[in-house]
């Protein structure tokens, strides 16, 4: 079955071409192509994984481009990690596109949201059986745009434009630097490619310190697209797309891309401590400051969106422990609970018409299914045992605590912080009473188009954490990994969880301190949350009117500079011909009208010996003929 | 070398240049046709004068240039017809035969 992972990027590739060309002749506009497709393609993802546990494992290349004596063959591969990632994302993506059936009903553009979320996840897809790093910055690129296609989906609302072009920009400079990391290990190692870099560094073609410099750039690509600080902005400006692409690429796949990267590479990391170093740290600093500010956030979509970016920093930074399996563990089970919540959130968006969790409450009665599944997912995120989050979760803790006890207390802090903010929002959303009586009268659970995704992904947050064990020998980088257990790291890990479950319920359920109060006495902390650290004013007034003022300067210059001298050019081209009209009038026509003057005069003069007079003609052949007698005298 | 009479050579060419001369001038600078036309006879006959001298001198067995002489002046008779055939149509047309006053052919 491995030998057919290629077909598993390509069939959603081929749907997205048929529903973009063919999608409004078919029934439903091309969102049960859609569905086909990725289903087939998750049915074939477990095979190859399947066949992968099994030890098989894949590895095809084939001549990309010949420049001199220089070939570069490259293809892709199948092992442990990419078998494991492509099952991930296809189960998700599946998820995704049943439950868009329900969600995205009657929307104008139905059958364009289809296309694109095939072609990302052809381009997720691909990205992760990519064997080298050109193919990876492709598909990388790929799902960029593919994200703010979806993110701009709603673009009537000028915000919405924005959020999408921010999410470009903005991951853009991400890829820039990683393109120079790229750059920089191909002009040293002369290849894409990962097997031969890793060889590369082992015979000492490419040196440490060159290497430390190639992977921090190449790092720089995932702190854009998963949204590590300071590049994190704009993920919480991408909700604004359609909940279901939310809860597939920016909660799930796309923005694990950086991880799965790192993960992928880790190979160029693993040698350079010092950048494991800043990996790790960006990780840890990214992971609390996004959790202090989904503690304040008013939109459901919003607090999963800093949740995201927390834990996305919890993965970054388990790689810069060293944490691998780990890593890909937590990115497993986070896919699956976090695109859980979105959809539920979703689920919940659907009902009420409003994002906002002021004005929700007490909807656990009216939309149980998708109350109960929230609840898994939450507790995952959270941590409880023995749901997946916990176990993922735990092993981060705990390499974290082995490796770098600093990262490891960074890390509970923003555990306990997520905690909170977690139950916050699931008690103001679900419990309590109702805020807006109309929405809850109304509040329904959506078809079973929008609940089996619910139930499907709420089993998989439930017990995807029971393989921790054979994952650990499957997927892991140097040795096998074991999964071990530390009464220590288990101890403050669930404190820490339930102090904050705990807390938050004093303040929002029993009303033990008054949420008030508390907003009161932190107020100058509270606001600096609310408004993010300020940090998207900044990047907006440093950079986009910077670069806006820089734009006016130069239209300014182009205007009054550049278009002076052209102008300037022009005039003197116009003085110059009006001199040379003068010459060609004056010198040029007098020369040839004094030619022809010159005849008339000559003729004038010879005119005369035209007299008329026979005795004139007489003398002049006398004159004449005494000259030829002269010359024949004189001669002879 | 002299004529058979005893007068030297260069007397009657003299003679005939001088002739030749006064006709020259008169045919140049005369007004009146028929005066040229005279003054034309004039050269004529110096040129029979010179060919007379020569021929006298150089070949008296010959006669050639006496014999020339004379088709010279059967020529000359020929062509004064001519001419004045051509005054006589002149002077009925422009009632005058001043030749300084007919320059139709002028610029």
């Amino acid at each position: 079955m491995v030998e057919l992972a290629w077909l598993i990027p390509v069939l959603p590739l081929a749907a997205a071409f048929f529903i973009a060309v063919f999608g409004h002749r078919t029934t439903g506009q091309g969102d049960r192509v859609g569905i086909g497709a990725m289903s087939i393609a998750f049915l074939l993802s477990i095979g190859v994984l399947v066949d992968v546990m099994g030890g098989a494992r894949l590895s095809q290349q084939f001549t990309w481009a010949v420049h001199g004596d220089l070939v570069l063959r490259l293809g892709y591969q199948v092992d442990p990690l990419a078998a494991v990632m492509l099952v991930v994302v296809t189960v998700v993506s599946l998820m995704v596109h049943i439950f868009s059936v329900g969600y995205m009903e009657g929307d104008v553009r139905y059958k364009r949201y289809y296309a694109v979320l095939s072609l990302f996840t052809f381009s997720m897809l691909g990205l992760v059986i990519s064997d080298n790093l050109l193919f990876l910055f492709v598909f990388w690129e790929l799902m960029g745009l593919c994200s703010y296609l979806l993110i701009g989906h709603y673009f009537e609302e000028r915000a919405n434009v924005h959020a999408a072009n921010k999410a470009f920009l903005t991951t853009r400079v991400g890829d820039v630097g990683m393109f120079v990391g790229i750059l920089v290990l191909f002009m040293a190692a002369r290849t894409f490619r990962f097997d031969e870099l890793t060889a590369a560094i082992a015979d000492g073609t490419l040196s440490l310190p060159l290497l430390t410099v190639a992977a921090i750039l190449l790092f720089i690509g995932p702190v854009g697209k998963s949204a590590q600080f300071p590049l994190h902005v704009w993920l919480p400006d991408a909700m604004a797309g359609p909940t279901p692409a939310s809860a597939l690429i920016h909660a799930a796949t796309m923005v694990a891309a950086g991880v799965y990267l790192v993960a992928r590479g880790y190979g160029l990391f693993a040698p350079v401590p010092q950048a494991l170093e800043v990996v790790a740290w960006v990780g840890a600093f990214t992971a609390l400051f996004a959790a202090t500010i989904a503690l304040v956030m008013e939109d459901i979509k919003k607090v999963l969106a800093y949740s995201t970016i927390s834990q996305l920093g919890f993965m970054v930074a388990a790689l810069g422990v060293g944490a691998y399996t780990a890593a890909v563990f937590h990115l497993m089970t986070h896919a699956f609970f976090k695109a859980l919540l979105f959809l539920a959130s979703g689920s919940v968006i659907h009902a009420v018409h409003s994002q906002n969790m002021h004005q929700m409450g007490g909807l656990f009665r009216k939309l149980p299914v998708t109350g109960w599944t929230w609840l898994i997912g939450a507790g995952a995120l959270i941590g409880i045992p023995p749901l997946s989050g916990f176990w993922s979760k735990e092993e981060i803790l705990l390499d974290a605590w082995h490796h770098n006890p600093p990262i490891f207390w960074v890390l509970v802090a923003a555990a306990a912080l997520t905690a909170f903010y977690t139950t916050r929002a699931t008690y103001l959303t679900f419990f309590g009473t109702p805020r807006d009586k109309h929405a809850y009268e109304h509040a329904h659970e959506g078809g079973r188009v929008m609940t089996y995704p619910l139930i499907i992904l709420g089993a998989l947050a439930a017990v995807s954490g029971f393989v921790a064990g054979p994952l650990a020998s499957f997927v892991y980088f140097g040795e096998p990994h074991h999964a071990s257990f530390d009464p220590f790291v288990f101890g403050v890990a669930t404190v820490v969880w339930v102090v904050g479950v705990l807390l938050a319920l004093a303040i929002y359920k029993f009303n033990l301190v008054s949420r008030r109060r508390i907003i009161q006495v932190f107020y100058p902390i509270w606001v600096v949350l609310k408004r993010r650290y300020y940090i998207d004013d900044v990047y907006q007034y440093v950079f986009v009117r910077g670069m806006i003022g820089l734009a006016l300067v130069a239209g300014w210059i182009d205007r009054h500079v550049i278009d002076f001298v052209v102008n300037a050019v022009g005039w003197i081209a116009r003085r110059v011909s009006e001199y040379v009209d003068d010459f060609d009038r004056g010198v040029v026509d007098g020369i040839v009208n004094g030619v022809g003057g010159a005849f008339v005069v000559g003729s004038r003069v010879f005119r005369q010996l035209q007299t008329g007079l026979v005795q004139s003609y007489m003398l002049v052949l006398l004159l004449g003929l005494l000259a030829g007698l002269a010359i024949l005298v004189i001669g002879g | 070398m002299m004529l058979p009479s005893g007068i030297p050579l260069t007397y009657p060419l003299v003679f005939g240049a001088i002739l030749f001369g006064m006709g020259l001038y008169g045919a140049l600078t005369q007004r009146n046709a028929i005066r040229i036309l005279m003054c034309v006879e004039l050269m004529l006959n110096a040129v029979n004068v010179n060919l007379v001298a020569f021929a006298a001198t150089f070949w008296q067995a010959a006669a050639a240039g006496q014999v020339f002489a004379l088709f010279v002046m059967t020529v000359a008779a020929a062509e004064v017809a001519l001419a004045l055939a051509i005054i006589l149509i002149l002077a009925r047309r422009e009632k005058h035969i001043d030749i300084e006053r007919v320059h139709l052919l002028r610029w």
